[in-house]
């Protein structure tokens, strides 16, 4: 699966190989061998505990502060292995950024949301540059720019949610992990968030967890499915079905599972 | 409230919508009766609390005055004041609350925020919910012990010192917790961006939670010092003189002085048998409420000012 995939794809920015996540001594999502590419959209499917939010809080290491959490397998960024003792999570989350399914802007102003990261990150350019151009490439700019010492708490969820893209974008990472990020928007506001997925995209890899499906058809190059299915013990267990094309993933799966879902007769 | 008597009439077309009962003037019954018990409660709280502030105010108010304020106790009621417990109470309380913020606070950013969910975390959590339930006279006994006689040559004995670090003791249990569920009620979505922004760990106390909790710190800690602003059995413990005549001076030294404090110099006045030292306890106890008050007044101020910087 994986080789065959593989060779469809770009240089590939994250690998994901025999990836295994157990919470306490349940194995949660296993087998997952995904490739993700360079500059494209990468959406990640499936029902309800099918591991793929887990999956993608695996490649920031966001996992790291559930103390019941546990990896096993290799995850790879450019290459090096992120949970090798060498490499530093906090390092890691400024440059794989994460966009989270409700709106979290922090409690300060649109300006301070953007400037924080950049500041206990070091940031040595001018300032009020950064915060325009991340708040310009996040499409949002026209709306704030004459408020941006208003609290961020105070925008409309969908501007809240773009606040919260641009304050990644801030950081100038190479890959923006989306959780459902568009799952507490109104239809207009989610209209806008996909818009600018898809003009992110020429400078920033994006891997995008989502339930809709019309949404994976329209604003990503690939899509992991993903399944669950009842353990034992009466949880449930996630894996990796099938990484292809969006277009083969809609059109022409591998799997009978997958051809079911993203027709709708499940899930 | 104003309960309709009458059911809304009309042919459903639900088969079995028949088997509802609304009984909704029982319903609203209920809920009457239990409007007018939580207002009995209410009533019954504050009448006692009327009729005790009422009558302390009917002995002392008389007796307040400039002189009471800045006079020593004396054997004649008529010349005695509380000057060297009002100033012993202000010493220890500043003393108890530099102390106590700094220990209890940073003592429950740690357990909530750095070791959250591990087993030493479980042990201490479980010790510190007792002991704040621990009578205030063993924390005397701990004192007396500790500070009194082990630590003399630092403390100076029966002094200001001793005393502000046993309240510190006692009330450190309430700092602590009340810390740790302002910080529980911080979202943790707001943890979660800042992790994901790169951030450590104390960048995110520092910068997004704390900030947050604030508010919810400061009250618990001013709720902490107006309990030990009252407490009398472990400074008495500890040895605290029901006699002063002289000032502490504003130096170190005057760390090392003995001292009264307010609820120790009424509790003496209202031991006496003579009429006239009860009206001055009276007098003690509003003194004692004012500066409570005026503690609470700043609490609010600070929650509301910090509030409106969010």
């Amino acid at each position: 699966m994986v080789s065959e995939t593989t060779a469809t794809m770009t240089e590939p920015v994250i690998q994901m190989e025999n990836l295994n996540v157990y919470y306490g001594s349940t194995l949660a999502v296993r087998d997952v061998n995904i490739n993700i590419p360079y500059n494209q959209v990468m959406a990640f499917i499936g029902p309800s505990g099918c591991g793929k939010s887990t999956v993608l809080r695996c490649l920031n290491r966001m996992n790291d502060l559930i103390p019941s959490a546990r990896v096993e397998g290799k995850v790879t960024y450019h290459g090096r292995d992120i949970y090798s003792s060498d490499v530093d999570a906090v390092d890691l989350r400024r440059r794989v950024g994460m966009v989270f399914q409700k709106p979290n802007p922090f409690p300060k102003s649109i300006y301070e949301n953007i400037a924080f990261g950049a500041r206990i990150n070091g940031y040595q350019g001018d300032m009020d540059e950064l915060v325009e151009d991340s708040l310009r490439k996040a499409a949002i700019w026209d709306e704030v720019k004459d408020q941006l010492k208003k609290s961020g708490l105070a925008l409309s969820g969908g501007q809240q949610q773009r606040l919260c893209i641009a304050r990644a974008i801030a950081l100038q990472p190479d890959v923006i992990l989306m959780d459902e990020p568009c799952s507490a928007l109104d239809p207009i506001s989610t209209l806008r968030v996909e818009e600018l997925i898809n003009q992110l995209k020429d400078q920033y890899t994006i891997v995008i967890v989502t339930h809709n499906m019309q949404q994976a058809s329209r604003v990503s190059d690939y899509t992991a499915f993903f399944n669950a299915e009842a353990t034992e013990q009466g949880g449930k267990q996630g894996f990796l079905v099938e990484c292809d094309t969006t277009k083969t993933i809609f059109n022409n799966p591998r799997e009978k599972s997958t051809q079911e879902y993203v027709s709708g007769r499940f899930g | 409230m104003t309960s309709p008597n009458q059911v809304l009439q009309g042919d459903s077309c639900q088969p079995n919508a028949y088997k509802f009962s609304p009984a909704l003037p029982s319903r609203y019954k209920t809920d009457g009766i239990f409007k007018a018990l939580a207002w009995a409660a209410v009533v019954i709280s504050l009448t006692v609390l009327v009729v005790l502030l009422a009558d302390v105010a009917n002995d002392g108010i008389s007796r307040i005055n400039w002189n009471f304020l800045t006079s020593f106790p004396s054997r004649r009621p008529a010349e005695s004041g509380l000057l060297s417990a009002l100033v012993g109470t202000i010493w220890v309380m500043a003393l108890v609350a530099l102390f106590s913020f700094p220990i209890g606070v940073g003592a429950g950013i740690f357990l909530e925020e750095f070791i959250a969910d591990s087993f030493f975390e479980n042990i201490v959590e479980v010790n510190i919910a007792n002991l704040a339930a621990v009578p205030s006279i063993i924390y005397g006994l701990l004192g007396l012990q500790v500070f009194v006689r082990w630590l003399f040559p630092i403390t100076g004995g029966r002094t200001i010192l001793s005393g502000a670090l046993t309240l510190t003791l006692l009330i450190l249990p309430i700092i602590i917790i009340a810390t740790r569920e302002s910080l529980r009620a911080v979202p943790s979505s707001l943890r979660q961006a800042g992790f994901a922004l790169g951030a450590t760990r104390w960048q995110v106390v520092r910068e997004i939670i704390f900030p947050q909790a604030l508010p919810g710190i400061l009250t618990g800690v001013i709720l902490a010092l107006s309990r030990a602003i009252g407490e009398t059995a472990p400074l008495i413990t500890i040895g605290a003189l029901t006699f002063i005549a002289f000032l502490p001076p504003l130096s170190l030294q005057g760390l090392r002085t003995t001292f009264s404090v307010l609820p120790i110099q009424v509790f003496n006045w209202v031991s006496r048998p003579q009429a006239e030292f009860h009206l001055l306890a009276a007098g003690g106890i509003i003194v004692l409420m004012v500066m409570l008050l005026l503690m609470n007044g700043i609490a609010i101020y600070l929650r509301n000012r910090f509030q409106q910087n969010r």
